[in-house]
């Protein structure tokens, strides 16, 4: 009798106690699925959102190569067609701002002789050059100033300034050409939407073609880095 | 004993004996016992649902499951950090195989990838998480123990070099190898991936990478509601439960859908290239064909998809 007592009492609470577990597992869940599965759209179809990316893909100036005409372009960066220098200081009449090239050099005589700004005794002054043996006139057109000038003296405008620097620097304009050299955005697969890739002036300045130095900003806190410094003796 | 004395006392109080005494004290403790074992289910019960104990594992999940799987991820995103996210599941391009390669030329170690893989992925911001570490290696050497994933300040050094380690995405991948449950394996376009779902979190495959490619999530993953990002995939950059292992897929969720990697886009000095092996016009079939390509660790055999180069 006092046996069957206890055994009932122990498998009462059981009992109560594993309903309990269960229906808490069970009350959160069909409430939520039925109510999400009400509004949730059905699975997303990749190519979809590929579509309405590539519409909105940074369009820029570009020089197109499209290789077949179901491909999307490669798009590489260009500068601007007419550079533009800042005047230094104000002139007469109190007026400062910016000037093409030919403002001024359509009326100055060329030294083709001039290797760096400290042989001028004004204008250029602050510019800084760290390009090998090159004379200004090396790269910049003597007669006729907002254009670039090619190593048979012929004209290039800045926007296909490219074309001059790959006359020397080949290996890198071949990598470029494979994607190998110089970063890019968009989409690796040219059938779903277009690829930007760097300009040689968008990282290098053309002056001081050596990449700058950087500073590291963003390093992961790993378990090691958060150890005190003190030794474990101490 | 006798007839009379039965029926006139109260059955249990008179059979109360030290014997009944006992035996009742000890069913109540039992059941004290048995409430107190089973308590942690209770608190399971709300961190767990039924549905996600009961899941199958990714292979296995039907679309209408999957729909459903992802319907209640997207939940739990919208309930655990504020965040509407949309959670696709892409498959692998047929005709596909990703390789990936970095100019160690060009790399100056400033740790942009680092970041956006950090941003791309959804790691926990507290411990700055990523599936990218760099390392500094004294020049003249590939020797690993040599080199230092904590330097800081002006880079590059000029008697140094970088070089950034990710998942490699092995052909013989020594961590699928060891997992006990199954829960990582090679996909068809060469990613290898977790069902973060299925993770028992033995971290088995961490110990097996030899490119310490695996994170562990030790703690519930904590992003701000306006910079999680929303366009998330199921085996790649949602919000990763606590307790799972997590690895680089090569930004799955953007490349599967034809876009470069998020670490790629990133990359300041252009050192990354990413493309299709099997397309015979791609830019990283130029690299194997034409560059200097060093493989790392390349005597473990482990085959990765992942390449070094030199101008």
């Amino acid at each position: 009798m006092t046996r069957l007592a206890n055994i009932l009492f122990a498998a009462i609470i059981a009992v109560v106690v594993s309903v309990t577990v269960v229906s808490l597992a069970k009350i959160r869940q069909p409430e939520r699925l039925q109510s999400k599965r009400a509004e949730s759209p059905p699975l997303r179809e990749p190519l979809q959102s590929v579509s309405t990316q590539a519409a909105t893909t940074e369009q820029a100036t570009s020089k197109q190569t499209t290789s077949n005409p179901t491909t999307f372009p490669i798009i590489v960066r260009q500068p601007l067609e007419t550079p533009t220098i800042n005047l230094a200081g104000v002139d007469p009449q109190g007026r400062s701002g910016q000037v093409a090239c030919s403002t001024c050099h359509s009326v100055r005589p060329a030294n083709m002789a001039t290797k760096t700004t400290r042989e001028l005794n004004e204008f250029h002054q602050g510019l800084q050059f760290n390009h090998g043996q090159l004379s200004c006139y090396a790269c910049h057109q003597p007669n006729g100033s907002d254009s670039l000038r090619l190593a048979d003296g012929s004209a290039v405008g800045y926007q296909d300034v490219m074309r001059l620097c790959s006359q020397c620097h080949s290996p890198q304009a071949t990598s470029f050409a494979h994607g190998a050299h110089g970063g890019m955005n968009g989409f690796w697969d040219r059938t779903r939407g277009p690829q930007t890739k760097n300009n040689c002036v968008d990282c290098h300045d053309p002056h001081v073609p050596a990449y700058p130095k950087m500073v590291v900003g963003f390093k992961p806190r790993d378990r090691f880095l958060d150890v005190k410094e003190e030794s474990h003796d101490q | 004993m006798t007839s009379k004395h039965d029926s006139t006392a109260l059955p249990v109080i008179n059979n109360f004996s030290r014997r009944a005494a006992v035996k009742g004290g000890f069913a109540t403790l039992g059941a004290a016992a048995f409430v107190a074992s089973i308590s942690p289910l209770r608190q399971a019960a709300k961190q767990t649902t039924a549905a996600e104990f009961m899941q199958s594992h990714y292979t296995e999940l039907s679309a209408e499951d999957k729909q459903a799987v992802i319907a209640r991820l997207e939940a739990d995103a919208k309930e655990n950090y504020g965040a509407d996210v949309t959670i696709a599941d892409d498959r692998p391009i047929p005709g596909t195989k990703f390789v990936y390669a970095i100019n160690l030329s060009v790399c100056n170690g400033n740790g942009k990838c680092v970041e956006a893989c950090h941003k791309e992925n959804n790691h926990d911001r507290s411990t700055n998480q990523s599936y990218i570490r760099v390392i500094e290696m004294p020049k003249g050497t590939m020797d690993l123990e040599q080199g230092s994933t904590t330097y800081t300040g002006t880079v590059p050094q000029p008697d140094k070099f970088y070089l950034p380690v990710q998942c490699q995405q092995c052909d013989e991948p020594p961590c699928v190898d060891v997992c006990p449950v199954q829960a990582t394996w090679k996909e068809e376009d060469g990613i290898v991936v977790v069902d973060y779902n299925w993770c028992i979190g033995c971290r088995y495959c961490e110990a097996a990478c030899p490119y310490h490619a695996r994170r562990f999530n030790w703690k519930k993953p904590d992003v701000p509601a306006d910079e999680v990002n929303p366009d998330q995939s199921y085996l790649s950059n949602r919000i990763r439960p606590v307790g799972v292992i997590e690895k680089c897929t090569y930004c799955l969720h953007r490349t599967r859908r034809g876009k470069l990697p998020a670490c790629l886009e990133a990359c300041p000095t252009g050192a990354r290239v990413f493309g299709n092996i099997l397309d015979p016009d791609s830019n990283i079939r130029w690299i194997l064909e034409n560059k200097r390509v060093y493989i790392l660790k390349e005597e473990l055999g482990t085959k990765p998809a992942f390449f070094y180069f030199f101008d």
